[in-house]
Parts: structure tokens; sequence; C-alpha cells
């Protein structure tokens, strides 16, 4: 001990024990320590998503050509996307329902965009697992609600694309989107 | 670390003692598998599924090093580049099937090794660490052989990718940031692929790091026997060289057997044919099941359909997924009976069987379609696997009367054992 410099500094000048070698000994840990976990920032950050996945999450979608009662399907962040044109007969099977029955209570009106209540658009991702709903191609089962009808655990979805019946938690997400014009409608 | 009658290492070449007191690697050798390990005479054959889980890593870092050399983890073309080693790589589909059926043939032999431990008591005191890192084997295999099953690209390999990181999603608050950093984007693609290959490629180099100190830790009390007596003098043991090198080479012999039969005969009867089409992030599979050894883990995590109390049902699934492996952790200490092998406890045994029972239930209700009545049968399946963890052998231990123990390994093999006890046996 006594061959250590910081040591042999006498109780009164130190102050309280404090010797300045504890004080040398935290600032050095504390700075290896800091580096240290502000390396840790870009090793762990490099795996979120990379800027070209980022850049392609948004897409725009020409509605021109579907007729009331059809549906497509569009790719979003690589994930199917269904753009519904819903006939005046779903969209009042759809406000028929007491929202206070719902498992994710939601209207219509607040799944849609003002004026357009008819352009349903929501992700085609189940909320229980992620399989893809069927319902939005031609031919489809739509399940018992007549909107969609996941065949991996059977959630079954109305035509508001609100969860029904079945395991999943919550409706069908509605991504953020606009209308650019009339006939074309931008995601994301 | 041994036994005071283990044999020394004593080299006789120059080259060899010259070796020993540079860098003594042969010495470590011996003393951990060679004539220097002083092992129970009574080891039966479930003794031999640690050698033989040795074997199964070797074939996987082998056989995984050599596909490595000709696949290609990237989405445009992962798929077309399993085809190619399959068609047009010398020998490819060998070193393929080898790899696929390599993982299964390492999990049947894991879960034989685990059940022996939870049969003959092998985590109690003093070999709790030996387990504990067990139990960290077992979980880094799973995330490597769940890492594995995607790189070929296929559609179970994408939706088996998608199921299992929408499981973090599940998560309050931090689920689904978790999860888009887990797959580096919003479903899987690219970047998920490479990050999987990746780490595929590592642990099962972390794993071989935690082999030995699995096997460091066994070494220090010695390996568990048959009886769960503990070696008490010489004459209960033999040298692991070569008695018990021998022995695992006629297991090594049986297993390969077994498992070229399948290799070579019905490659992909573990396998599922979805998997030989191409993924498409657009089109789901109708039946989504992950590879039969996760099948039992599979059923606890569909069996939560309705929400608990304040939990949703989807987080309940994955905290119950996770807790019946972590359980295990907790093993050596809800098991309080101080009799270690199942052969002297008439209670646990019975309820050692319905646990088998209860876990091949879950299997097969976790292959199967999710609908009734495999819900119903997995959800009580699932409760019974908690009970018997949680309630069953704490229990269990503590009201059961053991049968009486033999006074040593010797006497259990001889019926007597005048060594140990002098005078005591007739």
């Amino acid at each position: 001990m006594a061959q250590d410099a910081g040591t042999d500094i006498p109780g009164h000048i130190a102050g309280d024990g404090v010797r300045r070698r504890d004080f040398i000994n935290i600032a050095a840990v504390s700075a290896a320590g800091v580096g240290g976990l502000a390396t840790l920032v870009p090793l762990i950050s490099q795996m979120a998503p990379s800027a070209d996945v980022l850049a392609e999450s948004s897409t725009e979608v020409d509605i021109s050509q579907i007729k009331p009662g059809q549906a497509i399907k569009g790719v979003f962040r690589k994930q199917p996307v269904f753009i519904r044109n819903l006939t005046p007969k779903e969209i009042a099977e759809a406000d028929a329902v007491s929202v206070s029955s719902l498992r994710d209570p939601q209207t219509l009106a607040e799944r849609t965009k003002e004026g357009k209540e008819n352009w349903l658009i929501t992700m085609g991702v189940c909320t229980h697992l992620g399989c893809v709903p069927l319902g939005a191609g031609e031919g489809e089962v739509k399940g018992e609600f007549g909107g969609y009808f996941c065949p991996c655990h059977g959630s079954s979805y109305d035509t508001a694309a609100r969860i029904r019946k079945g395991p999943a938690p919550k409706n069908l997400e509605v991504p953020e989107y606009s209308f650019t014009t009339d006939t074309v409608v931008k995601i994301g | 670390m041994s036994f005071p009658w283990a044999h020394e290492y004593k080299p006789e070449h120059p080259l060899m003692q010259w070796m020993d007191e540079k860098l003594p690697l042969p010495r470590l050798v011996y003393n951990a598998v060679g004539s220097g390990y002083p092992v129970p005479r009574n080891l039966n054959y479930w003794w031999n599924f640690g050698f033989l889980a040795l074997i199964c890593l070797a074939i996987q870092i082998v056989s995984g090093i050599i596909l490595a050399m000709h696949y290609a983890a990237n989405g445009a073309v992962a798929f077309d580049s399993v085809e190619h080693i399959m068609r047009d790589v010398n020998w490819g589909w060998l070193m393929r099937y080898a790899h696929a059926n390599g993982a299964s043939a390492f999990f049947v032999v894991i879960y034989i090794h685990i059940f022996r431990g939870f049969f003959y008591g092998s985590y109690k005191a003093p070999r709790e660490m030996v387990w504990l890192l067990g139990v960290v084997i077992f979980l880094l295999m799973m995330a490597t052989a769940f890492m594995g099953y995607v790189l070929p690209w296929g559609q179970m390999s994408f939706w088996g990718a998608k199921v299992i990181t929408g499981l973090f999603g599940a998560i309050p608050l931090v689920g689904e940031p978790l999860q888009q950093w887990l797959l580096g984007g919003f479903a899987p693609d690219n970047a998920a692929l490479n990050r999987f290959f990746s780490l595929h490629y590592l642990l099962p180099f972390v794993i071989v790091g935690v082999v030995v100190l699995h096997i460091w830790a066994l070494h220090i009390p010695g390996s568990s026997n048959p009886t769960g007596v503990e070696v008490k003098t010489e004459s209960d043991t033999v040298p692991f060289y070569p008695y018990f090198i021998a022995k695992d080479g006629w297991a090594v012999g049986a297993f390969l057997l077994i498992y070229c039969a399948v290799l070579f005969f019905a490659p992909n009867m573990l396998g599922h044919p979805d998997n030989y089409i191409p993924a498409n992030p657009m089109s789901t599979p109708a039946h989504i099941v992950p590879e039969w050894y996760f099948w039992p883990f599979y059923a606890i995590l569909r069996a939560f359909t309705s929400d608990f109390f304040f939990i949703p049902a989807k987080l309940m699934g994955v905290l119950a997924m996770f807790s019946a492996i972590l359980v295990w952790f907790f093993l050596p200490w809800l098991d309080r009976s101080p009799v270690r092998s199942g052969k002297y406890r008439p209670m646990f045994k019975w309820f050692y069987v319905i646990l088998i029972i209860d876990a091949l239930v879950l299997g097969y209700c976790g292959g199967a379609p999710a609908a009734e009545p495999f819900v119903m049968i997995s959800q009580i399946a699932a409760i019974y696997y908690f009970a018997h963890f949680l309630i069953i052998l704490p229990i269990v231990s503590a009201i059961e009367r053991p049968e009486p123990l033999p006074f040593s390994i010797t006497e259990a093999v001889l019926g007597q054992d005048d060594q140990a006890a002098p005078g005591a046996a007739a």
C-alpha cells in the first residue's frame, strides 16, 4: 500500500478519507463506462429498419378500376394491404352493429375518410399471429360477417374489417393514407 | 476436481513430456475424457445420450459450415441456392439432408438426455450448475434451430419467422418497436434473413462454449448414476477411458444406424412440403406449424384463447410458452426430495410417467390444427404441465416415503460391498 502513489496523503489534507486516487478511479471507470455504453448505440441500432426499408414505406395505388363490392391487394411495407370498395349494403351492415358490443370498438366512419366511407383500406395482416386473411380476392371466403376470414386460427372480421369472432385481439389495422386525387391513394 | 484414485497423466515420450511442461493440453484431455476421469461403474444406456448430443453438435457444425459455402443469404436467391445445393453441388443433397435431419436427431437425443435428468434427479445438489447450464444450452439450441429453419426461405420458413417474431409484438408498450428491431423491417425480409444467417452461424459456437462449461461443472462432483448414491470408493468407479469411451462408441454406432436410415430413406419425413414453395408474403399457408421439436411449446402458446385477468390472451400465451422452459431453471429447488433417483421414489415414478404422456399429448396438439378438440386438450395438458413442476413435485417430495437406498454403487451392482463396509455386509 505504501507504494501506492495516492495513499500517502495525510487524512486531514484529503478531507473525510476521500483520496485523490478515489477520484481518479471513479472518473476513469465512469469514462470507460459511458464510452462503453455509447458504443452500444450503433451496435444495437444497426438492427433497426434501414433507410431503404423506411424509404419503401409509402406506396401509391390506383383505385379507379375497383367496382363496388370488389377489393384489391396492394403491397405496403412488404405486407399485403386490402383496398375495398364497399357496397351500400355492406356499409349499412357495418353501421347497424352496436359499437359497444365490439371487442375493439370503432365505427366504420372512424376507420375511413370523411366523404369516402365506401373506401375501406386496411392491412391484410391478421392481428392474431400475422397471417393474411381471405376475402379480398375474387371468390375467397369472407367469413360469417361478410368481411375477412383468417384461415390460420379462424378469426372473422366484418365489413368494416373489425374483429367479431376468433382469437385476434384487434381490428385489422388501418394504415395512414390519404387520397392524392379521387382515384389515387397514397398509403404511408 | 476428481477422486483421489483417479489415474494420473504420466507422459512417457519425451515430446509429450516437453508438451506437458509448456501446454498441458493432453493432460486436460486425459483428465476430462480419458483414464483420468473415474465414472460410476453402473451407468446405464441413458447415460450415453450426453456423448450422442456432442456427436450431433459435431455433425451439425461440420455439415453447416459446408452448407454455408454454397448457400446465399439473400431473399432473392436464398430459396434457389438451397435448390442449387440439392441439385448441382457435389454431394450437396447429402449435406443438406444430413443437416436438416441432424437437427431432428439432435433434439431427439437432447429430449432423452433431459428426461434422463428428470428421472434420475440429475439436477439435484451438487449438480445444480450442470443442470442450469444444460437449460441454457437447450434455449440456445431452440434459437439456433428456429433461425436455421428460416434460411431456406420457403413458405414455412417465412411464415414461421413472421409468427415467432410476432410473439414479441405481444409484449406491451415495447412489443411493436422490438419486433421491427428484430426483423430490421416491418415484415421478414432480406434484413431478417441476413441476421438470422449470421446468428445461426454464431450460436453453435456459443453452444460449444457452454457445453465446455457444462462438462466442467459436471466433472467437479463427477457423474451421477442410476442409483443416485454418491461414489464412495474406488470399487464404485471405472476409468472413463477405455470403459465408457467404448460404450459410447457402441451407442454412436446404434445412433448412426437410425440416423442414416432416416437420412437415406425418409429424408423429408420430418419436414413440411410447404417449405418447398418459395416464400410469398402475400399468401399464408393454410396450416402453419413449426418443426416437430417445437410442437409441445407451440401447443402451450396456442392454449390461451381468452384474456386472463387483465393480460391479453396473446401475451399470456407467449409468457406461458417461455415459462414452460424457464420453470426448469427452478427445478433443483422445486423437487426437495433428498433421494435423487426416481428408481427409489414410488410416487414420483408415476408422476414422471404422466409427465412424459403429457408432453407427448402437448406435442401432438401442437402439430394439429388449432381447432377443437385439440385446443381444449392442450389447455388441460398445459395446466398439468405447470402443475407437475410447481405443485406436484414440491408436494410429492414432501409426503413421499422413498424406498431404501443401496449402501453403495458397488453393493447395488454386486449385491455386497466388502471394500467400503468391511463386516457390514454378510
